[in-house]
């Protein structure tokens, strides 16, 4: 067990250390750059140079990597340009509003994908497998954005239930619950789609087993089967999908936000991208990219509880 | 007469599919009664195993039944609800599977998966559950009952798991066991002990069986009466001891005489293999199914309408209406001119003190694993036109053999010769192309040994054009040539494998091999995977090819009957040594090693009344990380002589007509062992 | 006597021999016809590429032209189908010249990550060793990032030029099929005729690419129909987030981001370039159902 863990947090460390690095050398590459973004575009080359040296951004790109992991280890990752205020101040702020969204959708997920996945793969080719396979099929093709604007159409513009933007203020007359209900619903019905067919399929494998001929010859009633014998070989190998699934939430969710001006980790990286706020950008990866690897692992510690087998 | 326990009356079993409606069992009647031991056999596709999931209804997605009746204890099956159905499953009618390992659920432990039925068709308690299924452990002779039930079922080895599946099945004391193949796939010392446990439970639970397998020699052996089934109907039943000696119909013969058994020598009487082909079930003639491949068929009356199972005598019945003109069967005997006699020049191939030892990868952070000893110090040698058999069961080393031999992995220790060449180091990579020439393989399985994506003109074609010396002039011509060669028309060029039937798909595999006219061939199993009237063909096919090119075969298998029937010399195998080698004739007949005695007891004959030794050896092949020091054979032999199995190993014993046996136990001892077969 | 009987010289199933058969390639293709969700897929998609070939020839209008008249009256008219936008550009023709960038731009990048996710998964499954342990943690390294990031991060530095769309998609989706190639090989290269070719002294390229990569055709050929509509997907969000196509050429994504904030009063504008996308993906997703279910029927 302890082999498994050192293990793993070499990897994890590894790949912290490779992205990041990539990361810091893309934007970092040409030091001239750097200064020219500080100062703006009408500095005089003089100026960038004056200003490149001054922060030392004429060093090696290696020594100022290190130099900028050290400082991140103790918290300090700069300022950001666009805020103007520290960056981890900016993230935590923008990650914990992704967090409650993230939370919201993932509890939804989670159950919803699991009950329709198992239905569907336990009949195959049943008349509730057809519905579900369609449903999800469809769910998974329409784009965030259009899924969006076709529930805003329907619930914001004809309907009037509920609000089109959600920016958490909390003025404009609608509560945090109202504005938070479309955007979660965007984010269950593109992600429980793929989710579902994973699991659908998954089912459906296991169902052919032999084993389930035994059980099902020994007299169990279906639904015993289906839970005590099916369902926890059925999701052995969509569990670590469903984890890496919380990348997709944190990060991903980027065009929901967008779409109903939710000021989220997602939203926050791609104004970061676009204004070239670079400190801002490179912490962000560094975060987006830990939690990655976080969630590998509990995918694989997940699938070792599950699976018997890989215990030995 | 009492009703029977399940009668099955006129039963069709139909699938529907992208050609419509096939049927794949066709009208079949029989009847078994309390306490009887029912056996049905036959080929692949006769429909056996469809009959016996019929029966528990679990036909599957686009089965029913499509006429007749199945009546157990007088009810209707076809009629039951879900409720009744659920009723009838595991406790009246229960069944034992083919594949252990894959018939129970690998996330469960096995007590738990045993406690379930009596917790659901008793409503039993969880501590009476278990109670129950510690006895049914014991009686099924598992070691330490309570350590099993918390096992998994990976954590097991094949015998043990198929015992766990009898005990599931038994333990709610059901009135009909239904076992499909419940022995294949088992090691054959293993197949006896499970089969003398079957045995033994049916005299003490008094159960009535319907076993299902395609091996004649095992149903003979558990069964009182057998039905042989061809292409979905029932052609022929009776008691055990009528249908083997005086069968009456045409494919039940033609099934014997496909069969190699103990006694027979190739020098006396070839196999004489079922002319024709299997159709597929989708091509349906009038009259008798067999008739296209019936020696004995005369068209007007086998074509002209379909043939009933009508009483030849007391209790057999045939459906055939020629069968009081057959003659009183016996075994054909066919002159040939005797072989080719093995020349005393020097081996064509040979090892010496060949080793092999895998080390485990070496890890950075993982657990420690020992290496795996698969071949100790074997000494083997084959002349020209000589077949050397190697048997032995699962983890005797004969595939790791096998690969070193070819190329596929590299020997550790000891050396290898081929025509002279010390090739055991020699990987098949920086093997030249005459070495490569020389020594060809036929594998195992006939659905992987070709690329499903390449036509069979192309594959054999890649093999001439890479080895050989001058490329054939024309790559057609050689290709149809090696094609009549084994026996097949030049047209099956052109086909894919998946075209093929198994049979067709092992002779291009042949004719693969001999693209390059190769000295040696080495065949791993190459029989295994097929029918048994097929097999006769094919290995009738490899004793010509034998004669006809001078080639040396090495042939691997875990058949004694084959070997016994094919091999001039065998060399026995257990844990990676040799522990008998020699002629056949002298391997074969006393004296011999404790282990081959045991595979010879084992092999399940067509004679119930053999009263032969009743050798069957206990436990477990043990895995090859765990190999004694002494004789590998210390854990299990029943003539252990005593510490020194253990701790030293066994002497080489070289007896006369190059017969070695390795064994503490002196030869003129074990001369004085009864003959086995 | 001797009776050696000439069994096995008569053919098996009756081989249609004498008639001339069609390519083997052609009859996969209308094996479609038997699954109803595949050639509902394919349907769809083959009436989009048709509508974007013939664009130049349908629309109505060019793309990019804003009609000054329509500005007072922008819903669904007689002259205007499916209305215009908010700066007078007819959407029908904007749908429809906006099919082609998608078409040519999708199909591209998965036919490029195919490519080298293939070399790679066959290599790693193949050879292991350090490469299949490089590799491995390599891709698990870019699949387990989320990918707009990546995406962010590059176009916005690089520029968002067609190809670079297609240079980065392809290098986001190569991991995934090499993780599924990777597989397949693992499997195959276990198989008794690839040990054949070995005995026969092939290459490894020979063996990689000749024995095992058209046994693995099956799975990955679902696979890219998928991965085409990922990729469509990916498309309109970049569009959508402003680092797809530069404007004013039109761009499905783009039309939805510059027209959403209107939809309060004018829904039409954000809708139907939504419905075309969405329609378009369906299509490919339906058609990858479709053909696994065929595989697996066989």
């Amino acid at each position: 067990m302890a082999r498994f863990a050192v293990k793993h947090l070499v990897f994890l460390l590894l790949t912290l250390f490779v992205v990041s690095f990539l990361v810091f050398a893309l934007n970092e590459f040409s030091p001239g750059d750097v200064a020219r973004k500080e100062l703006g575009a009408y500095a005089t080359q003089d100026q960038v140079e004056a200003l490149t040296k001054r922060l030392g951004l004429d060093r090696p790109l290696l020594v100022r990597y290190v130099e900028y992991m050290g400082k991140a280890a103790v918290g300090d990752l700069g300022t950001s340009a666009r805020y103007k205020a520290p960056v981890l101040t900016v993230i935590v702020k923008h990650l914990a509003n992704t967090a409650l969204l993230a939370a919201l959708a993932f509890a939804c997920i989670v159950p919803l994908s699991m009950v329709l996945g198992i239905a569907a793969g336990m009949r195959e080719s049943s008349r509730l497998d057809r519905a579900i396979l369609l449903f999800s099929t469809v769910m998974a093709s329409i784009p965030e954005f259009a899924l969006g604007v076709f529930l805003v159409s329907v619930f914001v513009v004809w309907l009037g239930w509920l609000p089109g933007t959600a920016t958490l203020a909390a003025g404009g007359g609608w509560s945090v619950g109202a504005q938070l209900v479309l955007p979660v619903a965007v984010i269950v019905l593109f992600d429980a789609g793929y989710v579902i067919s994973m699991i659908r399929a998954s089912m459906v494998e296991v169902m052919q087993r032999p084993y389930i001929r035994t059980a099902v010859l020994k007299g169990m009633p279906f639904h015993r089967v289906i839970f005590r014998h099916a369902a926890r070989n059925a999701m052995i190998n969509p569990i670590t999908v469903i984890l890496l699934q919380i990348n997709y939430l944190v990060a991903g969710v980027v065009v929901v936000e967008t779409v109903f001006a939710y000021p989220g980790f997602g939203r926050m990286m791609l104004e970061a991208a676009l204004f070239k706020d670079i400190a801002l950008v490179e912490a962000g990866a560094l975060v987006a990219v830990g939690l990655a690897v976080v969630t590998n692992i509990l995918g694989d510690v997940a699938y070792m509880v599950l699976d018997p087998r890989i215990r030995a | 007469m009492t009703e029977p326990l399940l009668a099955l009356q006129d039963l069709s079993i139909a699938y529907d599919g992208r050609r419509g409606e096939t049927r794949v069992v066709r009208g079949v009647s029989l009847a078994l009664h309390a306490g009887e031991a029912l056996g049905l056999v036959g080929e692949s596709g006769c429909g056996k195993s469809t009959v016996a999931l019929s029966i528990v209804r679990y036909l599957g997605r686009g089965g029913r039944i499509a006429g007749g009746r199945i009546l157990f204890e007088g009810r209707d099956l076809a009629t039951l609800d879900a409720a009744a159905l659920r009723d009838l499953r595991g406790r009246r009618i229960a069944m034992v599977y083919q594949d252990p390992m894959a018939s129970l659920n690998p996330v469960m432990t096995v007590g738990r998966q045993l406690m379930e039925v009596p917790m659901i068709h008793d409503g039993a308690g969880a501590a009476a559950a278990r109670a129950r299924a510690l006895t049914m452990l014991g009686e099924v002779k598992l070691a330490d009952p309570e350590a099993v039930m918390e096992r998994y079922p990976h954590q097991l080895s094949g015998g043990q798991q198929q015992r766990i599946v009898i005990a599931m099945a038994l333990i709610a004391e059901p009135a009909l066991l239904i076992m499909d193949e419940p022995t294949t796939g088992l090691d054959v010392t293993v197949e006896a002990a499970v089969l003398d446990l079957v045995r033994e439970l049916r005299r003490r639970h008094h159960s009535s069986i319907l076993f299902i397998s395609h091996n004649l020699g095992t149903v003979a052996g558990v069964c009182d009466r057998i039905g042989v089934m061809y292409r979905g109907e029932l052609v022929e039943d009776g008691p055990v001891r009528r249908i083997f000696g005086d069968p009456r119909h045409p494919y039940t013969r033609g099934l014997l005489d496909c069969l190699p058994t103990l006694g027979r020598d190739k020098r006396h009487a070839p196999l004489v293999p079922i002319p024709g082909q299997l159709e597929p079930p989708y091509v349906r003639a009038t009259g008798c199914g067999f008739a296209s491949r019936c020696a004995h068929v005369e068209p007007a009356r086998c074509t002209a309408g379909p043939i009933p199972l009508t009483p030849f005598a007391a209790e057999h019945r045939v459906a055939c209406v020629r069968a009081a003109e057959l003659p009183t069967y016996a075994r054909r005997l066919v002159e040939r001119a005797p072989a080719v006699a093995a020349t005393a020049a020097a081996p064509v191939i040979a090892t010496e003190h060949l080793g092999k030892v895998y080390e485990p990868r070496r890890r950075l952070l993982g657990r420690r694993r020992w290496p795996v000893r698969a071949l100790n110090d074997v000494d083997l040698a084959a002349a020209r036109r000589q077949t050397l058999a190697i048997v032995g069961e699962s983890g005797c080393g004969k595939s790791t053999l096998a690969k070193v031999l070819v190329g596929i992995e590299v020997a550790s220790q000891g050396r290898v010769m081929l025509d002279g060449t010390e090739v055991g180091r020699l990987g098949i990579d920086r093997r030249g192309r005459e070495l490569k020439r020389k020594l060809q393989m036929v594998f195992q399985n006939p659905e992987s040994t070709l690329n499903p994506s390449h036509t069979v003109g192309y594959a054999i074609g890649r093999a001439l054009r890479r080895l050989r010396d001058r490329p054939p002039g024309n790559l057609d011509a050689a290709v149809a040539r090696l094609l009549e060669t084994v026996k097949l028309a030049p047209e099956m060029a052109a086909r894919m494998p998946r075209q093929l039937s198994g049979g067709e798909k092992q002779r291009v595999a042949i004719a693969r091999a001999l693209a390059s006219d190769p000295d040696v061939v080495v065949a791993d199993e190459p029989v295994s995977a097929l029918d048994v009237s097929v097999q006769a063909a094919i290995i009738n096919l490899l004793n010509e090819l034998q004669a006809s090119h001078g080639t040396t075969l090495i042939f691997i298998s875990h058949d004694l009957s084959v070997v016994r029937y094919l091999a001039d010399h065998v060399a026995v195998m257990y844990l990676g040594s040799v522990l008998e080698h020699g002629p056949v004739e002298r391997v074969f007949t006393p004296p011999y090693h404790p282990y081959t005695e045991a595979l010879l007891a084992a092999v399940p004959v067509l004679d119930p009344d053999r009263a032969g030794a009743r050798v069957v050896l206990q436990g477990t092949i043990p895995r090859a990380r765990e190999v004694p020091r002494g004789c590998p054979l210390a854990t299990r032999c029943l003539r252990k002589v005593g510490a020194i199995c253990d701790d030293t190993p066994p002497p080489v014993q070289r007896l006369p007509g190059d017969h070695r046996i390795l064994c503490h136990i002196p030869a003129a001892e074990l001369l004085t062992l009864q003959a086995v077969v | 006597m001797s009776t050696q009987v000439n069994v096995e010289a008569l053919p098996v199933s009756p081989p249609a021999a004498s008639r001339r058969r069609a390519p083997r390639w052609w009859r996969a293709v209308l094996a479609i016809r038997h699954s109803t969700t595949a050639t509902v897929g394919v349907a769809i998609v083959l009436v989009w590429v048709v509508l974007a070939v013939l664009a130049p020839l349908l629309a109505p209008y060019a793309p990019n032209v804003t009609d000054l008249a329509a500005l007072a009256h922008t819903t669904p008219s007689r002259a205007h189908w499916l209305g215009t936008d908010h700066l007078g550009r007819d959407i029908a023709s904007r749908i429809l010249w906006g099919a082609r960038p998608v078409l040519e731009i999708a199909p591209l990048a998965v036919l490029g990550a195919t490519a080298l996710g293939s070399l790679l998964g066959l290599a790693a499954g193949y050879k292991r060793g350090w490469l299949d342990l490089a590799v491995t943690r390599a891709c698990d390294i870019v699949l387990s990032f989320p990918v707009i990031i990546l995406y962010m991060i590059i176009l916005t530095h690089f520029g968002s030029s067609a190809w670079n769309i297609i240079g980065v998609l392809t290098l986001t989706k190569a991991p995934i099929i090499a993780r599924i190639v990777r597989g397949l090989t693992l499997d195959l290269r276990e198989r008794e005729y690839v040990a054949a070719a070995k005995m026969r002294g092939e290459s490894t390229l020979y063996i990689m690419l000749v024995e095992i990569l058209p046994n693995a055709r099956g799975p990955l050929i679902v696979d890219m129909c998928l991965r085409t509509g990922y990729n469509i997907i990916i498309i309109g969000v970049l569009g959508f987030l402003g680092i797809g196509l530069p404007p004013p050429d039109p761009d499905w994504g783009g039309m939805v981001k510059d027209t959403y904030g209107m939809m309060m009063v004018w829904p039409h504008m954000a809708l139907f370039p939504c419905a075309a996308i969405s329609s378009l993906v369906v299509g490919f997703n339906l058609l990858a159902v479709g053909l696994r279910e065929l595989g697996g029927r066989d």
